[in-house]
């Protein structure tokens, strides 16, 4: 179905599975009980996670297929996002023209960028596209201010013409983006005893993105065109000595990858209409990396759950504040409380970088395949279990023959 | 006339003269080895013929054709293909997977987008590389990580990536540089069985005398840079400037 096999389809199926039902998955804990920090399910943070996960299974095309680290991917994030709020101000309020822009300037950004890039492999093609995002990022907070609005950033306002839109609203205000009048920031919320699920418009048009650009991913994982971009990564030479220019097949990885950047930040911006400057910094592009090593580069699920994993420390860790400690360890006697909120302390709240970083060492050193590598060790260690039993029973029916 | 013509092929590297005034003919599905002692300039020979280095003066024709300023990629796309002196395969793919990409080169050139339809759905290219797998006894092995297979193994691999293409020329650099005496004899019997089966021109850089002996119709003989004698393999044995150059016997 689809041009999939069976286990790719699974696998599809699986993840739609999780992102439509994330509202519920996401929030398991009841809102009156302590645990209920730890929920995950509302509309900001989820929204989040598909953005970013779009965002790392592009970036994986590029990384896990070819080997080439690119460490400026978050310029195309930028650009996307400018392009969006742009179309927000100058036609209307309608997210559609505003991801397909996104999308096709990221799009066009990433040919000139490539194509400069791609001149060099290793290091040195990284060096190239960090300088590329600096530039970009420089650019935009300071000359370039009159479309990207400098430090400020991009953002709406009453006087923008959207031509096909309204400029204010009744009421007088800035008017929300909406997918042909469906507000994106709606929320319906059902109220199931303690537990409140949120369904947000914005996070199912994510959702469904995010499930299309996962479905294009397999597809071009498993096509010939995959291929060849795994040759690249596993030997130039003989690529090119077997008759095949690497140029041409790197580039086109790198302009899809720099589109997938870009529907990634036409989202952002729709889902929140304003774009700044810090979204193309090289902290951005090195978190993308993050995302995709943590979860297992060159694996198909891999960069989506390296993404979910980032976001949700960024935002359910980085809340844990001494207070919260306190009432976790309240139960120990007063001298040992303190002490051991002051040891756990550097790791939680704004320490949360701390722990992210330990997480990513531990798992570059003994997970070199990221979190999808330690999910097989834990899945075959079951297997063999199996199997080992099956083993035993046959050399126990072995001597009553 | 030959399919591949040097003439007046001239190549300084500063002040060493690596190659001076090669002229060589290689005539149509002969097997032609050109040997010489360590620093002839046998890889420099090698690399002008591929491209990867141009030369000072004089011209390469293949075919009819200049070779010369060509990137490596046009010149296997004119029939020329090349097995390195370390194997070069695609050590993360299959072995089929190695097999059906230079398939895919010959049918679809240096580049083609085709990123939508399933690799596993090209039928005629996956049936193509099967049958070469059988060919070279290694079709148990198609779905294995070629990175494991044994030197003797990822050269055969090698040789039958570049028969895929059904090349003019097939250009090899020490095709048995260190392998095991059982390796090196299983590509030689590999090679004899190509040369007898098929319609192609075989030039061969090598070190190990047996192989050359046991293949070889013509050999040229570089020392310093320049051909010394070229001859088939009986003359070649007891020619006296052979001697001196390999062994500096005074004849």
């Amino acid at each position: 179905m689809l041009g999939l096999n069976k286990k790719d389809l699974s696998l599809l199926l699986i993840v739609a599975f999780l992102a439509l039902c994330a509202p519920f998955i996401l929030n398991p804990f009841p809102s009156d009980s302590s645990l209920a920090q730890f929920n995950a399910g509302y509309p900001d943070l989820m929204q989040r996670f598909v953005i970013f996960g779009i965002f790392a299974i592009g970036f994986n095309i590029l990384f896990g297929l070819t080997g080439y680290l690119s460490f400026g991917h978050a310029a195309f994030l930028g650009v996307g996002s400018y392009s969006a709020v742009w179309m927000f101000k100058l036609l209307s309020m309608n997210v559609v023209p505003a991801i397909v822009l996104s999308v096709i300037v990221a799009g066009l950004f990433s040919v000139v960028i490539g194509f400069v890039s791609l001149r060099r492999s290793g290091i040195y093609f990284s060096i190239l596209t960090l300088a590329f995002a600096q530039m970009s990022f420089n650019l935009a907070y300071s000359v370039l201010t009159p479309i990207t609005n400098g430090e400020t950033g991009l953002q709406l306002t009453l006087d923008d013409p959207r031509i096909l839109g309204a400029s204010r609203t009744e009421s007088g205000g800035i008017p929300v983006t909406n997918f042909f009048g469906l507000d994106m920031r709606d929320t319906y919320e059902m109220v199931v005893g303690p537990w409140a699920f949120q369904f947000n418009n914005g996070y199912y048009l994510c959702a469904i993105l995010m499930l299309i650009s996962f479905y294009l991913a397999i597809r071009i994982f498993r096509s010939p065109f995959g291929m060849m971009l795994r040759a690249i990564k596993s030997n130039n030479t003989r690529m090119t000595y077997t008759g095949l220019n690497a140029r041409p097949y790197t580039l086109a990885a790198f302009v899809i990858s720099g589109m997938y950047a870009g529907l990634a930040g036409g989202l952002l911006a729709s889902m929140d209409p304003l774009a700044g400057a810090e979204r193309m910094q090289w902290t951005a592009s090195g978190e993308v990396v993050l995302m995709t090593i943590l979860g297992g580069a060159g694996t198909l699920i891999g960069p989506v759950l390296g993404a979910g994993f980032i976001k949700y420390f960024e935002n359910i860790f980085s809340k844990i504040n001494d207070g919260v400690l306190h009432t976790w360890f309240g139960f120990m006697p007063d001298g040992l409380e303190d002490l051991v909120v002051t040891l756990v302390h550097p790791f939680v709240g704004k320490g949360w970088h701390l722990t992210l970083g330990l997480v990513f060492m531990l798992v570059v050193i003994f997970l070199p395949g990221g979190l999808v590598e330690g999910g097989q060790r834990i899945g075959r260690l079951f297997r063999r279990k199996k199997s080992g039993d099956e083993a035993k029973k046959s050399t126990q029916s072995t001597p009553a023959e | 006339m030959g399919i591949l013509e040097v003439k007046n092929v001239n190549k300084r590297f500063g002040g060493l003269q690596a190659l001076g005034d090669v002229n060589l003919s290689v005539a149509e599905n002969s097997v032609h080895a050109i040997i010489g002692p360590n620093g002839a300039g046998k890889s420099t020979l090698l690399n002008v013929l591929i491209g990867k280095l141009i030369p000072d003066t004089g011209s390469v024709m293949f075919n009819g054709q200049s070779v010369l300023g060509r990137k490596p990629f046009e010149i296997n796309q004119m029939g020329i293909s090349r097995v390195f002196q370390t194997p070069e395969i695609f050590g993360d793919l299959t072995v089929l997977e190695n097999m059906m990409i230079p398939i895919f080169a010959k049918r679809d050139g240096v580049f083609r987008m085709h990123a939508f339809e399933n690799s596993e759905n090209e039928k005629e290219i996956v049936e193509q590389a099967e049958h070469m797998l059988e060919s070279l006894n290694m079709a148990d092995a198609r779905h294995d990580h070629s990175a494991s297979m044994s030197r003797g193994n990822k050269r055969r691999l090698e040789i039958g990536m570049c028969l895929a293409q059904s090349p003019r020329l097939l250009l090899l650099d020490e095709p048995t540089a260190g392998m095991a005496r059982a390796d090196t004899n299983n590509t030689i019997d590999l090679l004899k069985q190509i040369k007898d089966e098929r319609d192609i021109t075989i030039a061969i850089i090598e070190h190990d005398m047996h192989v050359v002996f046991s293949l070889a119709e013509r050999i040229t003989v570089l020392a310093q840079g320049t051909p010394l004698v070229e001859d088939t393999p009986e003359n070649i044995k007891g020619h006296p400037k052979v001697r001196e150059a390999y062994l500096g016997e005074h004849a």
